[in-house]
C-alpha cells in the first residue's frame, strides 16, 4: 500500500513537473535568427499561399533569418492586449495615428539605428516619416503605406436605381439625394457608416474634415461643438429619419461595413482608399461591383481629405539580432516593392499569379514621382477594375491632405461613437446637447492624455 | 519525516483544536493537517499550482495594479486611490450600474423562472423525458459566440430578418431589435435566457428526482392538483436549490459581459453599456496602452459588492434554505 502510494505520488510530480516543462517554448537551436511576422487574419488561401512565397524568397536571401508568420490584424482593443500580454508578433503594423504615442512609452523596439541605414530613410515624404520618428528624428516605425479617405460605391446598385456609375456624386448634398433613390430604387442602404469600435469617430471626422472642421485645434483644445460638426450630424439625421435611406444596421465595425458592401447590401460608404484588397480578399467583393471617388469637399479653405497610414514596427521585447531580421523583413516585404523595380515586380508577380489584387490605389510615402515610376513597373500585373477606380486616383492627389489628431485619437473617436450611434437610432436626439456632452468628455480625453 | 511532534498546541498555532494533544502519534505540522501525508500534498500540487498560478496570482496582481498607474510594458507607479477616484467620477459608471441592473432585473423576471416551469414540467412528463432533457441542454452545448452569431440573423432589422419575418405573418413589425434602445437590452436578455436555461433545467431536475415519491401520492390522494403540488411539495423541497441557482443568478448577471460586446458592443449610444464591458472599455480602448488601473479597481469594487451581496444573502436566507 506504501509502496504503491509512493510510486503514485512520483507519478504525479513527475506528471506536474512534465506539465510545467511544457509551459516552456524554446526557438529551435539551428544557428538561424527566428522572427514571427504579421500576415492578415482571415486570407483566403490563395493570399496565404502568395505569403509564403514571399517568405520563402525572403529565406533564401536571408539564409540566416527563420520567418514564421502570424496571423495579426490591428484593433483598438485586441492590440492593447496583445501589447501588453507581450503576444504581438516580432514585426506588426499600427495605424499612423498610434506611432508617436507607442514611441513616447517605450512599446515599441527602439530601431532608430537600423532604419538610418535604409537607402530610402531620406527619400520620405517629411509628413509621412513624422508618423514614425521620436522628438530628435529617429526612425522608430517605419511608414510602409498611406491613403486618403475615399467614396466607395457598388456600381452595381448605381445602376439598379437609374444612376450613372461613371458620374458618382460630387457634393454631399447628392450623396443624399444617391443614397435616396438607391434605397428607394432597390431596398438596400443608400448610404452607411460605421459607428463600433471608434470607427463611428472616425468617419465622422472624416466628414467633419471634408467640411472645413477640425475635432481638436492641434493645441490641446477640443473642437467638437462646431457648425461643421452640427452640419455634419443632422446630415445623417435628415438620410436616417427623413430620407430612411441608411438601412437598417447601425452597428456596423470596420468589419461588419466591409462584409455588407460586398455582399451589395450598401450603396455607398465612406472608408480608406485602400479598401480594394480587404473586400475583395476577405469579403469576396465581385470586382465588377466596386467603384471608388472621393470625397466631396465643400467650398471652405480648410475642408481637407483625412488621411492615414501604416506602419510597420517591431516588438520591443525582441533582441538585437531578432530587431534587426525583422527590419530586414519590412524592407524586404513592405520596402523594396516600393522602391526597387525587381522587388516590385516580383511582389505584383506573385500577387498576380495567386489571384491577388495588384494596383490598387494608395498614396505615396515618398513623393508621387517614385509612386507613378512603380505603377508603370508593374502596369502590365495591375488586375484591379482601374477604370472604376479613376474618380479616386484622378482626382485625390490635388485634394489637401489632413493628418488624424495625433492626442487622445481613440478616445475622441470613441466619444463620438456614441454621438453617431444617438443619431441615428433616437429619432428625437438632440443634437446640440450630444455635442455639448461630447465637447466635455473629449476635452477630459485630451487632457487626461496631455 | 516521520518525527513525532510533541510541541504543546500553543506551539503550533492551534490552541483551538486542543483535540491533537489527545492523539498521541500522529505526524505534526502541515503533514498531519492534511490528513494523507505526502502523497496528498504532492496530488494536490498539481491542482494548487495551477490554481495559484492563474487564479490567486492574477486575483492578487490586479488588486495591486487597482493602486497603479500602469500599461504592462514600462513600470508601474503606485497612485494611491486615484484610480478609484476615477473610477466614481466617470459618468458612464453610472449609465453602466443601471445597465448592469436592467439586465439583472430582466434575467430574473424571466430568466429565472423559466428553467423553473420547464423543469417542473419535464418531470410530469412521463415518456420521452431523457429528448426533452436533451433539447433543453441543447443550447448550452452551441458555443457562446455560434449562438450570438446565429441570433444575431434572428434579430436582423430588416423585414427579411428571422424574427421580423414570423413576425410579419401576424401583422407585427419590423423591430430593429438590436438598434432601437429601448427594446435592445431585452433583447439581449431573451438570448442569454435561451442560451443559459438548459443548464439550470438540469439543475433543477436533478433536484426534483430528490423529492420523495410518497409526498406527491399523498398529494394525489388528497385530492391535489398540479399547481397545489408544485406550491406545497415541489417548491418547499427544493428551496435549497433555489435559493443556490438565485444568487449564482445575480452573480452571474451582475456580471453580463459577452452577449452587450458581442451584439451590440454596448450600443446603440451605451444603452448595453455593462460594468464589465467598462471594465474591458477601460484597459482595451485605448489602444496605446489601456487604463488598466481603472479597469482592475473596477473589478475590485464589483468583487467586493457581489462579495457582500452573496454573505447578506446567505445570512438572511440561512433559515430558509435548512
Amino acid at each position: 500500500m506504501t509502496t504503491s502510494r509512493a510510486a503514485a505520488a512520483v507519478a504525479a510530480a513527475a506528471l506536474t513537473a512534465l506539465g510545467l516543462a511544457a509551459c516552456s517554448d524554446d526557438e529551435p537551436d539551428d544557428g538561424r535568427t527566428h522572427i514571427t511576422v504579421t500576415i492578415d487574419a482571415g486570407l483566403e488561401q490563395d493570399a496565404i499561399d502568395a505569403f509564403d512565397k514571399r517568405i520563402e524568397q525572403f529565406e533564401e536571401a536571408n539564409p540566416d533569418i527563420a520567418v514564421e508568420r502570424q496571423e495579426y490584424t490591428w484593433t483598438a482593443g485586441t492590440f492593447t492586449a496583445q501589447l501588453a500580454g507581450g503576444t504581438l508578433p516580432d514585426v506588426f503594423v499600427v495605424p499612423f495615428t498610434d506611432g508617436r504615442g507607442l514611441i513616447e512609452r517605450g512599446q515599441i523596439a527602439d530601431i532608430g539605428d537600423l532604419t538610418a541605414e535604409l537607402p530610402y530613410r531620406d527619400s520620405y515624404n517629411p509628413n509621412i516619416a513624422a508618423a514614425g520618428e521620436d522628438p530628435e528624428g529617429d526612425m522608430w516605425a517605419i511608414p510602409i503605406a498611406a491613403y486618403g479617405q475615399g467614396l466607395h460605391y457598388n456600381r452595381t446598385l448605381f445602376e439598379a436605381a437609374g444612376l450613372d456609375p461613371d458620374a458618382p456624386p460630387t457634393t454631399w448634398a447628392e450623396v443624399r439625394t444617391a443614397a435616396d433613390t438607391i434605397s428607394a430604387e432597390t431596398g438596400e442602404a443608400g448610404y452607411a457608416v460605421m459607428t463600433n469600435d471608434n470607427t463611428g469617430g472616425w468617419i465622422l471626422t472624416t466628414v467633419v474634415n471634408a467640411l472645413g472642421g477640425r475635432t481638436d485645434d492641434g493645441a490641446g483644445t477640443a473642437t467638437i461643438d462646431t457648425p461643421a460638426m452640427r452640419q455634419a450630424l443632422e446630415d445623417l439625421q435628415a438620410m436616417r429619419w427623413e430620407d430612411e435611406s441608411m438601412g437598417d444596421n447601425f452597428l456596423y465595425d470596420w468589419a461588419g461595413i466591409n462584409q455588407d458592401f460586398a455582399s451589395g447590401r450598401i450603396g455607398m460608404y465612406v472608408s480608406g482608399g485602400g479598401n480594394y484588397g480587404n473586400l475583395f480578399t476577405q469579403n469576396a467583393l465581385n470586382p465588377d461591383d466596386y467603384g471608388l471617388t472621393v470625397l466631396p469637399l465643400a467650398d471652405d479653405p480648410n475642408s481637407g481629405v483625412l488621411g492615414g497610414g501604416t506602419l510597420a514596427a517591431v516588438s520591443p521585447d525582441a533582441e538585437a539580432d531578432e530587431a534587426a531580421a525583422a527590419v530586414e523583413w519590412i524592407d524586404f516585404y513592405y520596402m523594396e516593392k516600393l522602391t526597387v523595380q525587381e522587388a516590385a515586380v516580383a511582389d505584383a508577380e506573385v500577387k498576380a499569379e495567386t489571384g491577388q489584387p495588384v494596383g490598387a490605389p494608395e498614396l505615396p510615402v515618398f513623393d508621387k514621382a517614385t509612386y507613378d515610376e512603380v505603377q508603370t513597373w508593374i502596369a502590365e500585373y495591375v488586375n484591379v477594375p482601374v477604370e472604376q477606380m479613376a474618380p479616386y486616383t484622378g482626382q485625390v492627389f490635388d485634394q489637401p491632405l489632413l493628418n488624424e489628431p495625433t492626442v487622445a485619437t481613440q478616445e475622441v473617436y470613441a466619444v463620438l461613437d456614441t454621438v453617431v450611434q444617438t443619431v441615428l437610432t433616437e429619432e428625437d436626439a438632440d443634437v446640440d446637447a450630444l455635442l455639448e456632452t461630447a465637447q466635455t468628455e473629449a476635452q477630459a480625453a485630451i487632457d487626461a492624455a496631455a | 519525516m516521520t518525527s513525532i511532534d510533541t510541541r504543546p498546541a500553543g506551539v503550533t498555532g492551534d490552541r483551538a483544536r486542543p483535540q491533537n494533544a489527545a492523539r498521541p502519534g500522529r505526524r505534526g505540522g502541515l503533514l498531519a493537517r492534511a490528513r494523507g501525508g505526502l502523497p496528498t500534498l504532492v496530488f494536490l500540487a498539481p491542482m494548487l499550482i495551477v490554481f495559484g498560478v492563474f487564479s490567486w496570482l492574477p486575483i492578487g496582481r490586479a488588486v495591486v495594479m487597482s493602486f497603479q498607474r500602469t500599461n504592462l510594458v514600462a513600470d508601474p507607479v503606485f497612485v494611491g486611490v486615484a484610480n478609484f477616484q476615477q473610477v466614481f467620477a466617470d459618468p458612464q459608471l453610472w449609465t453602466a450600474v443601471q445597465n448592469t441592473g436592467y439586465f439583472a432585473l430582466l434575467a430574473l423576471l424571466f430568466g429565472y423562472p423559466i428553467p423553473l416551469v420547464a423543469a417542473v414540467l419535464m418531470s410530469e412528463v412521463r415518456k420521452m423525458r431523457g429528448l426533452f432533457s436533451a433539447l433543453a441542454y441543447l443550447p448550452v452545448v452551441v458555443p457562446p459566440v455560434v449562438a450570438v452569431l446565429l441570433w444575431k440573423l434572428f434579430y436582423d432589422a430588416g423585414e427579411d430578418g428571422v424574427f421580423n419575418t414570423i413576425l410579419g405573418w401576424a401583422g407585427l413589425g419590423p423591430f430593429a431589435w438590436l438598434q432601437d434602445a429601448d427594446i435592445v437590452m431585452p433583447s439581449l436578455v431573451l438570448e442569454a435566457t435561451w442560451a443559459a436555461a438548459g443548464g439550470t433545467v438540469i439543475i433543477y431536475l436533478a433536484a426534483l428526482t430528490g423529492v420523495d415519491p410518497s409526498l406527491y401520492e399523498a398529494a394525489e390522494i388528497d385530492g391535489g392538483g398540479v399547481w397545489r403540488k408544485l406550491w406545497h411539495i415541489t417548491l418547499p423541497q427544493i428551496r435549497g436549490i433555489l435559493l443556490i441557482t438565485f444568487i449564482l443568478q445575480i452573480i452571474g448577471t451582475a456580471q453580463v459581459f459577452l452577449e452587450p460586446f458581442l451584439f451590440t458592443d454596448g450600443g446603440p449610444a451605451n444603452r448595453t453599456l455593462t460594468l464589465l464591458l467598462l471594465i474591458y472599455r477601460y484597459a482595451f480602448t485605448n489602444s496605446l496602452g489601456g487604463d488598466y488601473g481603472a479597469a482592475a479597481a473596477l473589478s475590485l469594487m464589483l468583487a467586493v459588492v457581489l462579495t457582500a451581496f452573496s454573505v447578506l444573502y446567505f445570512r438572511l436566507t440561512r433559515s430558509w434554505s435548512s
